[in-house]
């Protein structure tokens, strides 16, 4: 049989959604990036709201989260992404806006822009790449970084005394009214990445029907900046990440409503 | 006639934004100017014209909200004074870098650090010469009088459409907390999200349709043979500016001998100067920038041909004297420049600028 | 026309806004007016300056280093703005407060118990317009009835009902103004 007769219609049984680029992706071999744009490509496709979507990309190794799937965007500076994301949906409230963010933008120098967004409950969607490492930069150390873990600006392991705790801002997002719906997901095997996928699709969801800030923390690996094979990275990530960073919903439901807040002697 | 209003600068600046149809202000409390939003949240625009206001967490998110909003294509606009500017540097050159039109108003006060809240014009350099990272220029506009703080709001945003470009309003605690007289303008309506998409679909993110390729908002370029393609194209947009949009007042320069160059709150206190020296006999006249950048060399040039000499006037240590020294020099012509100024948020009175002209031009 | 004003006093005497009012009745007469004040800390509770210019033609600066006139309701902003008045010129004090009380002979100087009339009345608030009216009865240079203009388009709506008060206080300081030194 000729591959031409195989490449049928009749015969597909996996094709990858439309709104992906045929951009070949930058990142590296076993790298969760690329899951996880798949996956929103998919949710954009599926809600149909192509044309009322806005991404917001980081500095860091999404930065060209733009090259790969077909919407408009805007590339933000290290951190500020909720703040470009928090002005684009202010002034087009029927726009469906998302950030995508890495651990040190959004968890080390945005770590004001995060909190503050998603405690004004902007209808935003918020995706979180958690990998515990600066990947872009050459691997160094992130606010995620597990104790002990080694990257290159902590070569003997990450110090408590030194550096400091490892950063759950995902559960200090859940702490916060203004949030609707906070997960922490993964995409390192199909069930996980099925899980994931539910999940970003709620947050769209969520965004669209203006229930407040979306939040979903993706646990991923970076065999680069961890000198693993991607197999490895898997390994190591489940041995070692989901322990500490435990896979499952936060927060589900809406921004508080005003009353919860408001003290009764407060109405001058 | 427009209505008649006394009202603050800083007011002003609030209500020629809502009226001239601005989409949306964001920002954060800084002396001295926090009255632009408080006077916006009082006015509550959001139930006339639709603007959005919101008071941001800091300088940096508000001036990342512009951007954000400024790549939707809408007329959107911040204000702070000298040390919110500085936080607000990262975006700025990005939002340059993007070639996004904004306006940021600055009502500056004197520094360096936390410095005074005292007026003052000390981020000339800041302002005129780039202030965050990479070659870029904003449009500087440098409003006199709260008349001025009403009409370049509108302006600016013309100019900032017009060359998608920052425009910064560098104003100055004085003008920014004094009360004149104010006519104002008519309103103008937002633009609909329609005519929007009409005139800036090409670039902003105004929702991919199948009909166009995506629209990517970016100032990155790692390609450095494009990037210098980017640069070259933002240096020609700068030389349009040069040669189109420079603005400038001219008084009593006709027959003068000697002539002060002051911008701003000092151009006001240089236009008593210039009565009380020629009530002395003394042949003076003011020339006053009113566009920054792009600065009005040449007229400083042409009046290097007449006069025996200058004498800047600014609330700063001494920053625009660089620049009609260029303009004198590069003109070939030697004639003094000198300057005159008080530091550190006193500003100086008309009958010192008399004096130091005396002592440093006429005398020296 | 132009007229040069400094009103110096404490923070809280209402030094603010009778040049506010002041420099509104001037638009109300059709003229050019800027209003500058101290701000800051140094208003609260400190002194208060403003900076008030009236004219019939386009102001030239705000911020001035002598003065038509003085309005001094404390003796730290008479010792600071005695020297400032232009010789001629006119210098109006409330001496609640004064202990040194102005000295120079080449200017025009009045004096108006502002704090007490006001007290009188039964309404110290009205302070700054009882020390107004003093100062238009030395310098007519606005009317009566565009300083009600003045109030009413400055005033919220509110506030309509107090000012037939203010327009009394100010009358009350034109009737009791008082000279001390005419040139």
């Amino acid at each position: 049989m000729d591959v031409k007769d195989i490449i049928k219609e009749e015969n597909l049984v996996y094709s990858k959604p439309s709104l992906l680029s045929d951009k070949i992706t930058h990142y590296c071999p076993g790298c969760s990036h690329g899951v996880v744009h798949k996956l929103l490509a998919e949710v954009i496709e599926e809600l149909g709201i192509q044309e009322k979507t806005i991404g917001v990309s980081p500095v860091g190794c999404a930065v060209f989260a733009y090259n790969y799937i077909e919407i408009d965007w805007q590339e933000a500076a290290h951190g500020r992404a909720p703040a470009v994301a928090t002005g684009i949906a202010r002034v087009d409230p029927d726009k469906v806006v998302f950030t995508y963010q890495g651990d040190g933008d959004l968890a080390s120098i945005g770590t004001a822009e995060i909190m503050h967004a998603a405690n004004r409950g902007e209808n935003i969607v918020v995706v979180f790449i958690n990998n515990a490492i600066y990947g872009m930069t050459g691997g160094q150390m992130a606010p995620t970084t597990l104790l002990g873990q080694v990257t290159a600006t902590t070569p003997c392991g990450r110090d408590l005394e030194r550096n400091g705790y490892p950063l759950k801002i995902t559960e200090l997002i859940g702490q916060l009214p203004g949030a609707a719906y906070v997960s922490r997901q993964s995409v390192h095997t199909p069930a996980a990445v099925r899980k994931c996928r539910k999940a970003l699709r709620k947050s769209f969801e969520n965004a669209m029907a203006k229930k407040g800030t979306s939040f979903v923390e993706v646990v991923s690996t970076c065999s680069s900046g961890w000198r693993l094979s991607p197999v490895e990275a898997n390994k190591w990530m489940e041995e070692n990440m989901f322990p500490f960073y435990p896979i499952g919903d936060i927060k589900d439901g809406q921004k508080a409503e005003a009353g919860d807040f408001m003290q009764q002697n407060l109405k001058n | 006639m427009g209505e008649l209003r006394l009202m603050k600068g800083n007011e002003v600046i609030a209500e020629a934004a809502i009226r001239c149809g601005c989409d949306a202000y964001f920002g954060y409390p800084i002396t001295p100017q926090s009255e632009v939003m408080e006077t916006l949240m009082a006015r509550e625009p959001w139930n006339q014209t639709g603007m959005v206001v919101l008071q941001a967490e800091s300088e940096v998110a508000s001036i990342n909200m512009v951007y954000g909003a400024a790549g939707a294509g809408k007329k959107v606009m911040t204000s702070s004074s000298s040390p919110g500017i500085s936080l607000m540097a990262e975006g700025i050159s990005y939002i340059a870098g993007a070639e996004l039109p904004c306006v940021i108003v600055n009502v500056q006060r004197g520094g360096p650090g936390l410095g005074t809240i005292q007026p003052s014009q000390a981020d000339y350099f800041q302002s005129t010469k780039g202030g965050g990272h990479g070659d870029y220029r904003l449009i500087v506009l440098a409003p006199a009088s709260v008349q001025e703080m009403h009409d370049f709001v509108g302006l600016a945003f013309e100019l900032a459409f017009k060359y998608r470009n920052p425009a910064m309003i560098l104003a100055d605690g004085a003008i920014g907390q004094m009360m004149e007289k104010v006519e104002l303008g008519e309103f103008v309506a937002r633009q609909t999200t329609e005519q929007v998409d009409a005139q800036y679909g090409s670039w902003a993110t105004t929702g991919k349709k199948k009909s166009r390729a995506k629209n990517v908002i970016t100032s990155l370029e790692l390609d450095s043979a494009l990037m210098e393609q980017n640069n070259l194209r933002f240096q020609e947009k700068y030389r349009k500016m040069q040669q189109d949009e420079v603005s400038f007042e001219a008084i009593r320069c006709e027959d003068a001998d000697y002539v002060l160059v002051a911008f701003g709150s000092s151009a006001r206190i240089c236009q008593k100067s210039v009565e009380l020296a020629r009530a002395k006999g003394i042949k003076v006249g003011l020339l006053r920038p009113i566009t920054l950048f792009p600065f009005p060399s040449e007229p400083i040039a042409r009046l290097a041909k007449q006069v025996k000499g200058f004498m800047t006037v600014e609330m700063n240590a001494g920053q625009m004297i660089e620049d009609v020294r260029l303009a004198v020099n590069c003109a070939g012509e030697r004639n003094p420049v000198h300057y005159f100024g008080r530091l550190g948020g006193i500003i100086p009175t008309p009958g010192e600028v008399v004096e130091a002209l005396e002592q440093k031009l006429i005398g020296g | 026309m132009t007229e040069e004003i400094i009103i110096a006093g404490f923070g809280g005497q209402g030094v603010l806004s009778m040049g506010k009012i002041l420099a509104y009745s001037g638009v109300m007469q059709g003229q050019e007016v800027t209003w500058f004040p101290s701000y800051g800390p140094e208003m609260r509770g400190g002194t208060a300056n403003v900076t008030v210019i009236l004219s019939d033609n386009r102001i030239s600066s705000p911020i001035l280093h002598e003065f038509d006139t003085a309005i001094i309701l404390n003796q730290q902003s008479l010792d600071k703005f005695e020297a400032e008045v232009k010789p001629g010129g006119t210098l109006l004090y409330d001496p609640n407060g004064i202990v040194h009380p102005p000295t120079r002979t080449d200017i025009n100087i009045y004096k108006i118990e502002g704090t007490k009339i006001a007290a009188d009345m039964g309404n110290v608030k009205t302070f700054n317009m009882v020390v107004l009216g003093a100062f238009l009865k030395a310098k007519p240079i606005v009317a009566l009835e565009s300083i009600r203009k003045g109030l009413e388009k400055s005033l919220p709506e509110r506030h309509h009902k107090l000012i037939p008060m203010n327009l009394q206080a100010i009358e009350a300081g034109q009737q009791q103004m008082e000279e001390v030194h005419i040139i």
